[in-house]
């Protein structure tokens, strides 16, 4: 009986450390992979930041495990020592071991270490909160106010006159040029968060609370994110795409999007049914009696790369089908079915097509 | 006489039509049945909440995926998180409480018997009210729904303008109703561990069960109160006018957020701090030792209990508090690691210079000891505001708080479903089965729930039913998914375990871990009045006294 016993812990024994070593071999392929992304845009991984507070955030996020890490290895080696040491042998099988019930002194270094490892943890924590959330604002800085909807993101430059939507562009902020941008977030309906992992941590869009976050990209490129707090059916294609651009492009942008509207006399078939039809109620076109506010500013529809919040590429045929049949591409969105003539809806896919 | 009283029992009940087994079981107000009735409910429902997770694993298997439509996944995450929560893991804790804690003080029933039976059935009836949504759900509207809101439920999610139909109602009074069940589970619990104990049983001498279970009751009084009277303010939202929490009205959507969480923190401590309890009973009988530190193990309970009512807005790192809020919550949070850090130093002492006997409640506590200690650490990097800011809403938080719930507790439990069904049916679960079901599930929840993390920190948010392909995150939900596949299985063996030995099982006899709490001086299954005469103990050991009168542990206390 006793013998069988042992050799059952020693064979689970056995079994728990191959498990173990396999795992360990999992999550060091994991780290690997982390480390070198095959294409760093595409894949919004927190431990390839791209702006300044981002890098706060992953410098914290190195220093937090490392000392997680310590203290798992440490613990980890204990209960594998413990369990391999002090196992059922043959040798003391049915003898009770020495009762033991405790020790003070161990008591005491086993409280006051980790309350030591908590201090340096909270100060460490601390100067990055202050850091980035007690961040002045330079006057040099530029002030975007985010909105989040169901399920799409409006963004609007107050001092530059310029409303877009789902796509936003900013300045990369270099340590020769400063220019950081600010974001002020609002939401119309219900939570929202923005979170874009390479440019920094994620902030709440509640209505009835303003949040303010900045960021200062130091390189250009296209950022991924998407909502990360659930705001209802689609919250799963509420994408955030974030352009960093050079100054000069950036400056290119902002000109391009403070025109009004193209008006291309050939198109004036499916201007007279935007105009005519349910579209205006929701969606802006500078230029036209189209001022509606619960849907995407359309002024530059074409001067972005996708739809329907980053759900689908922006080309003729899904703008189509867009328009046809919302659902196709986001079911649940909060555009409806627009039930044109295949004439009107062609007429005003070509018109859509002009407002670049 | 363990078998005797097996033979009368079966004798009689083949004796008797089946309706009045039947009456017998629901006007019972023995706390044994009600125990077991609890276990038996959540299991009903851990099968529910398991294939609810299945649902969802299968719908993220791989990008744009159209298993189930984005509605389905939407009402499925939040029918899983609300079932596993209020429906398995409070009431199965409350079964084993029920069960174990008069036996374990030697009392004969819980302080208020009747009380218990209207507590789990009210508890039962939140749970029907939760699943009748299916049906009901939609009103006037048409076909039937569950909610869609997200366990919880954030405001103004549940706004009428935003969450028509009565969904979000049945969610709400299911939780209004179960949580008055468990306020009266734990007003009962407090009262027989203060007032019910057996003549010499001090509180210094009381198991670690029973403390553990005084201390979580005392936060259930806390914690349930103010989700009671948030569910009663959103009902006023959505029925009577007012407006706490629309606002589209004014009222504040971060209200609801204090609420829900100065429940929800404490919540989870209310489901560990049992499970925690398991681990103080099962480590020391298969190590061969009394518990290391019994006054530091109850000190250290205490603190957790005190400490974890004033972390809840870890859970809002996000919402834009004040520099000042976060680092509060950074500190307070953090502080809990150490009375739990404290805890497993504890138990790794009680196995220091023992003789480990790995019988199967043994390899589900040790595995516990395992897991516990990295969604510990885990923990302890969300409870850093800074960040929590990149962690939170993402995979990794999903990741980290399965490892709390699945590595912890479930893990746990498990290994109190080993050690505590010979008592409970006077049959042995088989060791084999048992084996099986510990290694399948240990690797299936290995696969899912370690590789869950690293979406999370690929940027992957949670709650999104299909994710778009190239972001990195293929690989790794597939994994999950197959991980999740594994542990269903392993579910199944257990409960083949859990319905095979209680046909075939050996006899368990009154003792078969050669233990040494009160609950184990009785048969098994033990008698209705539990004691025939009160036992009287002079140590925290009452049984090794008996089995050593050389050696008594009440010779050091």
């Amino acid at each position: 009986m006793a013998k069988n016993g042992q050799i059952e812990g020693g064979a689970v024994l056995g079994r728990v450390l191959s498990v173990l070593v396999i795992l360990a071999g999992i999550l060091f392929a994991a780290q690997l992979c982390l480390a070198s992304p095959a294409d760093h845009s595409q894949v919004p991984s927190i431990f390839d930041p791209h702006s300044g507070n981002a890098d706060l955030l992953y410098r914290l996020s190195g220093f937090v495990l490392s000392i997680t890490g310590l203290i798992f290895v440490v613990v980890f080696t204990l209960l594998v020592y413990v369990v391999i040491r002090f196992r059922e042998r043959p040798t003391n099988a049915g003898r009770e071991p020495a009762q033991v019930y405790g020790s003070n002194q161990i008591e005491l270094a086993w409280t006051v270490i980790p309350i030591l490892i908590v201090v340096v943890l909270f100060l460490a924590t601390a100067r990055v909160i202050h850091a980035i959330q007690d961040a002045p604002e330079p006057a040099e800085a530029l002030e975007v106010t985010a909105i989040g909807h169901q399920f799409w993101w409006e963004y609007r430059f107050p001092a530059l006159g310029v409303v877009t939507a789902n796509e936003l562009h900013i300045p990369v902020s270099d340590r020769a040029h400063p220019r950081p941008t600010f974001l002020k977030l609002l939401s119309a309906d219900t939570d929202h968060s923005f979170w874009v992992p390479q440019l920094g941590g994620k902030t709440d869009l509640i209505p009835n609370h303003i949040n303010r976050i900045w960021f200062s990209p130091q390189e250009t490129g296209l950022f991924l994110g998407q909502c990360a707090q659930y705001c209802g059916t689609q919250h799963a294609k509420m994408l955030l795409r974030v352009s960093v651009e050079s100054e000069e492009d950036f400056d290119a942008w902002i000109q391009a999007q403070k025109e009004p509207a193209i008006q291309d006399e050939k198109e004036s078939a499916g201007r007279r049914v935007f105009e005519t039809t349910a579209c205006l109620n929701c969606h802006a076109v500078g230029g036209t009696n189209g001022t509606g506010r619960f849907g995407p500013d359309l002024t530059h529809l074409m001067s972005r790369q996708t739809i329907a919040a980053g759900a689908a590429e922006n080309t003729p045929a899904n703008l189509r089908l867009w328009i046809q049949n919302p659902d196709a591409i986001k079911f649940g969105s909060l555009m409806p079915a627009m039930k044109l003539s295949d004439a009107d809806l062609d007429a005003l896919v070509r018109y859509l097509e002009t407002l670049k | 006489m363990s078998s005797d009283a097996m033979a009368i029992r079966t004798a009689e009940a083949a004796g008797r039509p089946w309706v009045e087994i039947l009456h017998e079981w629901v006007t019972t107000v023995d706390h044994k049945r009600l125990g077991v009735l609890y276990i038996v409910y959540a299991l009903v429902f851990l099968v529910i909440g398991g294939i609810e997770a299945v649902i969802i694993r299968i719908q993220l298997i791989r990008p744009l995926n159209d298993f189930v439509s984005p509605q389905v996944f939407n009402r499925m995450f939040t029918m899983h998180g609300t079932t596993m929560i209020f429906f398995v893991a409070m009431p199965v804790l409350f079964g084993f409480a029920n069960y174990l804690v008069p036996l374990m003080v030697g009392a004969r029933d819980m302080a208020f018997p009747r009380l218990n039976a209207f507590s789990f059935w009210l508890s039962a009836f939140g749970g029907f009210l939760l699943y009748f949504s299916f049906v009901g759900g939609s009103g006037l509207y048409g076909a039937g729904n569950a909610p869609d809101v997200g366990w919880w439920a954030y405001a103004p999610l549940t706004s009428r303008a935003f969450s028509p139909g009565h969904s979000t109602d049945y969610w709400t009074i299911a939780l209004l109703v179960s949580g008055f069940g468990s306020i009266g589970t734990a007003i009962n619990l407090i009262t027989t561990i203060l007032c019910m104990r057996c003549p010499g049983m001090t509180l210094g001498r009381m198991p670690l069960l029973a403390w553990l279970n005084l201390v979580m009751s005392g936060m259930v009084l806390i914690a349930l109160t103010p989700l009671s009277a948030a569910q009663i303010m959103l009902l006023a939202d959505r029925y009577l006018g007012s407006h706490f929490f629309d606002t589209q009205a004014g009222g504040s959507a971060t209200l609801w957020m204090h609420f829900f969480w100065i429940f929800g923190h404490p919540e989870v401590y209310i489901l560990i701090l049992p499970c925690f309890a398991f681990m103080s009973e099962i480590i020391p009988v298969f190590s061969r030792k009394p518990i290391f530190g019994y006054p530091v193990m109850v000190g250290a309970s205490v603190c957790i209990g005190f400490v974890s009512m004033s972390v809840w807005a870890h859970h809002m790192f996000s919402i834009g508090m004040t520099s000042y809020a976060n680092a509060f919550f950074t500190i307070t949070t953090l502080s809990v690691g150490v009375p739990t850090g404290i805890k497993i130093f504890n138990w790794l002492g009680t196995m220091w210079g023992g003789r480990i006997q790995f019988k199967t409640p043994m390899l589900f506590s040790i595995a516990f000891l395992f897991q516990f200690l990295i969604a510990g650490l885990t923990g302890i990097m969300l409870g850093s505001a800074a960040f929590n800011w990149q962690l939170t809403g993402s995979y990794f938080v999903v990741a980290h708080f399965h490892y709390v719930i699945v590595g912890g507790i479930l893990f746990a439990l498990f290994g109190a479903f080993y050690y505590w069904y010979p008592k409970i049916t006077g049959k042995m679960l088989s060791e084999t089965l048992g084996k099986i079901h510990f290694w399948l599930f240990f690797i299936g929840f290995h696969m899912t729930f370690d590789l869950m993390h690293i979406p999370g920190l690929l940027g992957m948010p949670r709650r999104i039913y299909t994710y778009e392909p190239g972001r990195g995150w293929d690989t790794w939900n597939l994994l999950v998914t197959i991980g999740a596949l594994i542990q269903s299985i392993a579910t199944l063996v257990f409960v083949a375990n859990l319905i095979i030995s209680y046909f075939k099982g050996r006899d368990a006899g009154n003792d078969p871990w050669d233990a040494w709490t009160l609950e184990w001086s009785v048969s098994s299954p033990p008698p209705e009045y539990n004691f025939a005469t009160i036992p009287t103990v002079a140590s925290r050991r009452p049984l090794w006294d008996i089995k050593h009168p050389e050696d008594p542990d009440s010779r050091y206390e």
